[in-house]
């Protein structure tokens, strides 16, 4: 059975703008900074969902989703 | 309905839809810049922000598909399809309809790569956005230059409203992400200053003179007048 | 991979202590041991082949020779995971030597450039690379004269050899980084890059590169000539060879000094002669970590030992600050620095060690209240593995070790306020000059 995706962040590309916590609050969190932290565990259904929303939404692209090993 | 009355009511139709769509086309570059700038509140967070210029940004192109639609179907100027697309070729106004032809091949390049955001990557997208920065103007001045409506007040008015909109979303935009080096800010700045201090010099010395549309350019109606007085119907 | 059989290891004996420091000479003093002079103790490294050299890399191994610079990888590991790569590798030495507190590169590469060299080429035909790039930062005008000079005499000496090039950083901290280096040799600027892929697997030219720290390569170039064995003969089990030490800070005697690996600090500290007592030791220079006073009776200098009083080797670099300063000032002065190093990248970096270096610089001096110690750890805990490489990780681990060693002045100071020691000339060398350009 697959154990989910979860999603990379370019930390590189980040700039702090903060969609992806307002779309994936489930699973990201934003430091003192702006910044989103991660929760790396494997997502899969509706999570995933909005996942993949988040994913979209960010303004410069910096997530990415990747089969969990 | 005659043909000329039919005609005269796509033309309002043109003229209407057209300066909704500069209305529309404001309103999306308005929502363009807390975008940028992820501004959000409690109670319109990032993500509405975000997709309201998205939204707005796809209604326009059903307002500009009117506004050309009914330009093209209606006979009364030599316009065809193609001149929707390839500028500077249609036998009215030429170089004003022209303009519009810049501001919709602009627009479906921003339109189609932000549709395809996530396969063309963050940089290209980027680089062909900005180009929204060139596009309002443009269309601006097509709204301007073919307009007949060029010196009506209530023209006047909206088109000042939307410059004034567009100035300031800019000047915040400045202020808030600075340009990272200074040669590009100074260039920003300059812009948004020189740009409309342009147009307007443009304006008071052509399409707010009375003489502008009544040019030797107007064409021989497609559609002759009928005879109402008298003779057979239609 | 194929296996070729190289010519057995000359079996003379080679040096007993010191080992790297002996292709110096005090002959040569100022000067870099000339090409004629070193081959009379140092053979000439065998041209690589197609294929990686077992025997090489098994000898390497076998040797439980780790690298120098920091990190502690065994060697032979990292060649062999090179050599394992799909396309030719490349191979840079890593001369960087950003740590303001360490000295040992600079003086091996602008007094023993031959032996930088020898290994770099040793470990070049070891895993089948047919190109050498030598990184030293713009400033280190010697060394970089010193390692030109050395690659000319070769060509006059019409040995063969695969290309090797010099190329030079900016002096920051973060470009000596793995990625940063690789980027920076790629023509970008010396700023670390997103991991994976890591440069072993995709480096220079998207070639699997190996990066070795300069005295590690030195250490290549020994065993190449006298063997495993030999190496073994000094160090720990774990952990063998020796190692070059760089010392400063309240001591009468500073400089660089090699030392068999597992030797007590105690004797270290002693010799080096301590002008004003020891109150704690930094270790690893300003990546590196405190070690208390009292620890430093104890301890020896090797990783197993120092793992156990939360410390570690890293590059070698001690630095003694004496009773009459005040540890937390010279760990604030550290974190400002290092907050001012960041490559600008990542957002935790940046912010979050401006924010530590703030909460330290106002703890030491007596501003801070409980919420600042709060703070401090909340901070650490936002920062550590955020960023693209491991550079604030460092940042924070020298927070968290001042927080440790120096609990005791932590609590004078939210108490009391300023201590007398802030009045203390500062003992941690800062550098001034601020680079601006990052190729």
């Amino acid at each position: 059975m697959a154990l989910g995706q979860r999603i990379r962040l370019d930390i590189i590309a980040c700039d702090g703008r903060g969609v992806c916590a307002e779309l994936l609050p489930e699973r990201i969190e934003l430091d003192d900074w702006g910044y989103p932290i991660i929760d790396q565990t494997p997502m899969r259904g509706l999570v995933l969902e909005h996942a993949r929303r988040a994913v979209a939404a960010c303004p410069v692209l910096a997530l990415r989703l990747e089969a969990a090993t | 309905m005659t043909g000329l009355t039919q005609s005269l009511a796509l033309w309002y139709f043109t003229r209407g839809s057209g300066a909704m769509s500069l209305v529309m086309l404001t309103l999306a570059f308005a929502l363009g810049t807390p975008t940028l700038l992820s501004w959000g509140t409690e109670r319109f967070p990032r993500l509405v922000v975000q997709l309201l210029h998205r939204n707005v940004s796809l209604l326009v192109t059903v307002f500009i598909g009117l506004h050309v639609a009914t330009t093209v179907i209606d006979g009364f100027a030599p316009i065809g399809w193609i001149d929707v697309f390839v500028p500077f070729r249609a036998g009215y106004r030429p170089i004003w309809l022209g303009l519009g032809a810049v501001a919709v091949d602009l627009l479906l390049a921003i339109i189609i790569t932000s549709l395809l955001r996530v396969r063309i990557g963050y940089a290209t997208w980027r680089y062909v956005h900005l180009l929204t920065y060139a596009m309002w103007p443009i269309a601006l001045m097509h709204a301007i230059g073919t307009g007949s409506d060029a010196r009506a007040p209530w023209m006047w008015w909206l088109d000042g409203i939307c410059v004034a909109v567009v100035i300031a979303c800019t000047a915040w935009r400045i202020i808030e992400r600075r340009p990272a080096d200074d040669r590009a800010r100074l260039a920003a700045v300059g812009a948004i200053v020189v740009v409309p201090l342009l147009i307007g010099a443009w304006m008071v010395t052509g399409p707010l003179k009375a003489t502008w549309g009544h040019t030797k350019h107007k064409p021989a109606p497609a559609v002759q007048p009928v005879d109402t007085t008298g003779g057979t119907g239609p | 991979m194929s296996v070729h059989e190289r010519a057995p290891i000359a079996q003379t004996t080679g040096p007993v202590l010191p080992r790297l420091l002996t292709a110096i000479g005090t002959k040569y003093a100022n000067q870099a041991m000339p090409l004629e002079t070193h081959r009379l103790t140092y053979p000439q490294p065998i041209m690589p082949r197609r294929h990686p050299i077992e025997s090489s890399i098994k000898a390497i191994e076998d040797s439980g020779l780790r690298g120098r610079g920091g990190a502690g990888f065994p060697t032979g590991r990292k060649l062999r995971t090179v050599s394992s790569g799909h396309t030719r590798p490349v191979v840079i030495v890593n001369g960087s030597e950003g740590e303001p507190a360490s000295r040992k590169d600079a003086l091996l590469m602008t007094r023993a450039p031959h032996l930088v060299l020898d290994g770099a080429l040793h470990a070049a035909a070891a895993i089948g690379a047919r190109e050498v790039v030598v990184c030293i930062e713009r400033t280190k005008r010697d060394a970089i004269s010193a390692i030109e000079l050395a690659i000319h005499e070769r060509v006059q000496a019409r040995e063969a050899m695969v290309p090797v090039v010099v190329v030079d950083l900016p002096p920051k901290y973060v470009a000596g980084e793995e990625t940063a280096l690789v980027h920076r040799v790629n023509g970008g600027d010396a700023k670390p890059t997103l991991t994976p892929p890591r440069p072993y697997e995709k480096g220079v030219g998207g070639r699997p590169t190996l990066i070795d720290n300069v005295e590690t390569l030195c250490h290549v170039a020994q065993i190449m000539t006298w063997g495993p064995s030999w190496f073994r003969r000094q160090g720990i089990d774990d952990e063998p060879g020796t190692v070059l030490l760089t010392l400063s800070g309240a001591v009468a005697r500073q400089g660089v000094c090699e030392m068999p690996i597992g030797m007590s600090m105690n004797e270290v500290l002693f010799a080096a002669g301590p002008t004003n007592g020891v109150s704690a030791v930094l270790l690893g220079g300003y990546y590196g970590t405190w070690v208390s006073g009292p620890d430093t009776r104890w301890v020896t200098l090797d990783n197993k030992c120092l793992r156990q009083v939360g410390s570690a080797m890293g590059c070698g670099a001690i630095v003694v600050l004496p009773t009459a300063a005040c540890g937390l000032r010279e760990t604030a002065r550290i974190l400002t620095w290092l907050a001012g190093e960041t490559a600008g990248q990542c957002g935790p970096c940046v912010h979050g060690l401006a924010a530590i270096a703030e909460g330290m610089t106002d703890l030491s001096l007596g501003r801070a209240t409980v919420e600042t110690v709060a703070s401090l750890e909340r901070w650490g805990n936002q920062v550590e593995r955020r960023g693209a490489c491991s550079f604030p990780d460092g940042a924070v681990r020298l927070m968290r070790s001042a927080m440790k060693v120096f609990a005791d002045d932590v609590r004078h100071h939210l108490i009391h306020g300023p201590c007398g020691a802030t009045r203390f000339a500062p003992v941690m060398n800062i550098p001034t000059h601020r680079e601006l350009a990052w190729r």
